[in-house]
């Protein structure tokens, strides 16, 4: 038997109040305020959410839960926790784990630790070369065929470089309607490279990242995507000019998808001036020209989703000089905060995009929108987020469920709290706060033992 | 002045106060005895984290002429890959009860970090970080620009005040060679506009950052040009590491030859000068290379002139750091 939740009030995509009801892993109701059927039984919550937003559960295309491998800086379990805090239903694993995520083997390990944390639904990227080498290709066929079903496959951290490669890749993954998520580094522009390279790299001494290194491979690929037929997904763009690229590649008819980061919405390369490696990113932090036009390009559709790169890193890999120091932030419990903070309050996206760009559209590109991303609407699989939008918080990374304490946001006062989060009917989180699952009891599928 | 990490946030009396504490350093320096009590029972820890044999040389000479205590920490490659952090080090040494720390770092913002990251309470004072600051090289160039050229809107200084409480104004100063990569430069450039000077930067643009011209100075590809018609009072000569020539595809400009045609200061050019300039060069030279024998030897150059400078600006860099005075008791006995 599982809990019903009677929701009191909360705006479903921000619209209208609505009592909302989940019963057996689904929406069974919605119904004005006040006017819910509530079912007979001693297991029924009430949630009082009135002035709340109702979302459906957050889909993170893009998270670094570091297992195997780099246990001490993230599990499957303690990050999957983070992205519960922060809303989250789903997650995408990236593959630059230890082992690399580029056999079955390894995707249907990662997939299987997702389900006995029991936290989100966790959905492996496969490697698309062998070791993220950038040599030759992984064998992406078994990783679709396993049980892991892989959909998005990534070099991230690496870019597919080689444009043979890039071009056999994007092609062989058409046969099981998969996607290539390309880190966008030209390497040998970036050999060394320390932040983005302007005015503020020349002053301070820090060897420039430079836009073009990004936008070069950008614009390569998404040719190389037009030629073959294929689609592609960009990953964490964060110039201008890559805007613009995707801009003039959709306008073409070119199947191409992009992501921009919360950090790179409102983040800037000043802060380098601090030597404080917190704020050390790959791609790397960039101008305030770059900020407005990656809101722009996010509140106009050129940018379909906002992907959190989380990227914990241990303290000793970010407590020393930044040259020396990891590449990384992390993201999950502060993501929704920054897109509301940049894009809601802003008056640039309503909360009905909001779940466009953190829900259906991550869903459909991972193509798992066939249980994620999902209207908020009867008969629905009830994956939701509750956001008080009203609440301010000031962010201590000490007190976040990441195992990692790299949130470039200490200290920061930001929008919007996430009050609950339902992960097929069954709160994960409920009153701001994690709500450990029963064993294996949100297993794919699932949700009754 | 808590610490000395970067020209950039010198105001223009804190770097004239400098170069006249300096003036006063280098006074004594000409005596028999050229030990100083200042600075006696208090303890100065030369931090390297990379080679750098005459700047180490420099600051240990400088601490041991004011009767500081010097320990010299080797610690040589990455925090992370060899042996201990930054942080691990910073604590050491500040249990060791350490009063001031020069450091010389691989990675540019190290002393930056150092002074600000909590780790240890000690004086830091940037000895050069990675491509970023070399204060102490660009203080003992502005000093050496003084002596021969400053106070006097430009032209050769007459008279024997060294330029005491002079700053640079209307002097021009052209820096020459790889910018991209050095400390000494971006040092010089914001110091010697600070004290009044205009500065141009050439090089080729290969070895000019991104960026640059947001920096307060002018910038330009031709050295003859600016040689003959921007008639600079003095020339500084950046060192080329050989690293620059190679990596194939990744080389910063095609051969030496080709650089030292048009980037080398040869006696050609050194005729080109007005008579009063004056040739300078942070060194190590490669002679052949940036600059020919014979201007390095030239009645121009002040190049070892700047070696001795540098042991009195760094002996007031570390007096006024450490004892936050304005007088310095110069007058003491020696030990």
């Amino acid at each position: 038997m599982t809990t019903t939740y009677v929701l009191r009030g909360p705006r479903p995509l921000g619209g209208e109040p609505a009592d909302v009801v989940l019963a057996d892993g689904v929406i069974t109701q919605i119904a004005a305020p006040g006017t819910a059927d509530v079912p007979d039984g001693s297991d029924v919550v009430e949630v009082a959410a009135d002035g709340y937003v109702l979302l459906p559960g957050l889909v993170d295309l893009h998270t670094h839960l570091r297992e195997p491998g780099r246990e001490d800086a993230e599990t499957v379990a303690s990050g999957t926790r983070a992205a519960a805090a922060g809303g989250f239903t789903a997650v995408h694993a990236m593959a630059n784990t230890s082992p690399v995520a580029d056999t079955a083997g390894v995707v249907e390990q990662v997939w299987r630790l997702g389900q006995e944390a029991g936290w989100v639904d966790v959905h492996p990227v496969g490697a698309v070369t062998v070791g993220l080498g950038g040599e030759r290709l992984a064998e992406l066929g078994a990783m679709a065929d396993s049980a892991a079903h892989v959909r998005v496959f990534s070099d991230d951290g690496k870019c597919v470089h080689d444009p043979i490669l890039m071009r056999r890749a994007l092609e062989y993954v058409k046969a099981f309607d998969g996607v290539v998520a390309q880190h966008a580094q030209e390497p040998r522009l970036t050999e060394g490279a320390q932040m983005n390279e302007g005015v503020v790299s020349a002053e301070i001494g820090l060897a420039g990242w430079p836009a073009v290194a990004e936008e070069a491979i950008i614009a390569r690929d998404v040719l190389l995507a037009e030629h073959v037929g294929s689609r592609l997904h960009v990953c964490h763009l964060s110039t201008a000019g890559s805007v613009e690229i995707v801009r003039w590649a959709k306008g073409r008819g070119i199947d191409v998808t992009a992501e921009v980061t919360p950090h790179h919405l409102i983040l800037t390369d000043e802060l380098a001036r601090t030597y404080d490696p917190t704020f050390k990113v790959n791609p790397p932090l960039r101008t305030a020209a770059d900020v407005e036009a990656v809101r722009e390009g996010l509140a106009d559709g050129t940018i379909d989703i906002v992907a959190t790169d989380h990227a914990p890193h241990t303290r000793e890999d970010k407590d020393c000089e930044w040259g020396a120091a990891a590449f990384g932030m992390t993201g999950l419990e502060t993501a929704l905060s920054v897109v509301q903070s940049t894009m809601v309050d802003t008056g640039r996206l309503t909360w009905s995009d909001v779940a466009r760009v953190l829900s259906a559209n991550p869903a459909r590109i991972g193509r798992i929108d066939g249980t994620q991303g999902r209207p908020v609407a009867v008969g629905e699989p009830a994956n939701l987020t509750l956001v008080d939008p009203a609440a301010t918080r000031t962010v201590d990374g000490r007190a976040q469920a990441t195992a990692s304490g790299n949130t470039p946001f200490a200290g920061r006062e930001l929008p919007g709290r996430v009050v609950a989060t339902f992960l097929r009917g069954r709160a994960t989180v409920l009153d701001g706060a994690p709500v450990q699952a029963p064993t294996g009891s949100t297993a794919v599928g699932g949700g009754v033992r | 002045m808590k610490h000395l990490l970067s020209t950039a946030d010198l105001a223009k009396d804190e770097a004239i106060e400098l170069l006249d504490t300096a003036a006063q350093m280098a006074a004594t320096q000409s005596r028999e005895i050229k030990k100083l009590p200042t600075l006696r029972g208090r303890t100065v820890v030369n931090l390297f984290f990379e080679d750098s044999t005459r700047t180490r040389i420099s600051f240990e000479t400088a601490a041991k002429r004011l009767s500081a205590d010097v320990i010299n920490f080797s610690a040589k490659g990455s925090s992370v890959s060899k042996g201990e952090s930054l942080k691990d080090t910073a604590l050491t040494l500040h249990a060791m009860g350490a009063d001031a720390v020069v450091v010389r770092h691989w990675a540019s913002g190290a002393p930056y970090q150092l002074a600000h990251a909590g780790w240890l309470d000690a004086a830091v004072l940037n000895a050069g970080d990675g491509t970023h600051m070399h204060p102490t090289q660009a203080l003992l160039d502005a000093y050496t620009i003084r002596r021969h050229l400053g106070g006097h809107g430009g032209g050769l200084r007459r008279g024997g005040d060294d330029g005491v409480g002079a700053d640079l104004v209307g002097v021009k100063v052209a820096i020459v060679g790889d910018v991209l990569h050095s400390r000494v430069a971006r040092a010089n450039v914001w110091l010697l506009r600070t004290l009044g000077a205009e500065v141009t930067l050439v090089a080729p643009p290969t070895l000019l950052p991104i960026g640059v011209e947001a920096w307060p100075c002018r910038t330009s590809y031709d050295l003859d040009a600016t040689l003959a018609d921007w008639q600079p009072d003095a020339v500084m000569m950046l060192r080329v590491q050989r690293e620059r020539m190679s990596g194939g595809a990744g080389a910063f400009f095609p051969s030496p030859l080709e650089y030292t045609r048009y980037f080398g200061l040869d006696a050609r050019r050194l005729a080109v000068l007005p008579a009063h300039s004056i040739v300078m060069h942070p060194g190590p030279m490669n002679r052949g290379l940036e600059i020919s024998a014979e201007a390095a030897d030239s009645d121009r150059a002040v190049i070892v002139e700047q070696v001795a400078n540098g042991v009195a600006v760094r002996m007031a860099a570390l007096y006024l750091l450490l004892s936050g005075s304005t007088t310095p008791a110069t007058e003491g006995t020696a030990l």
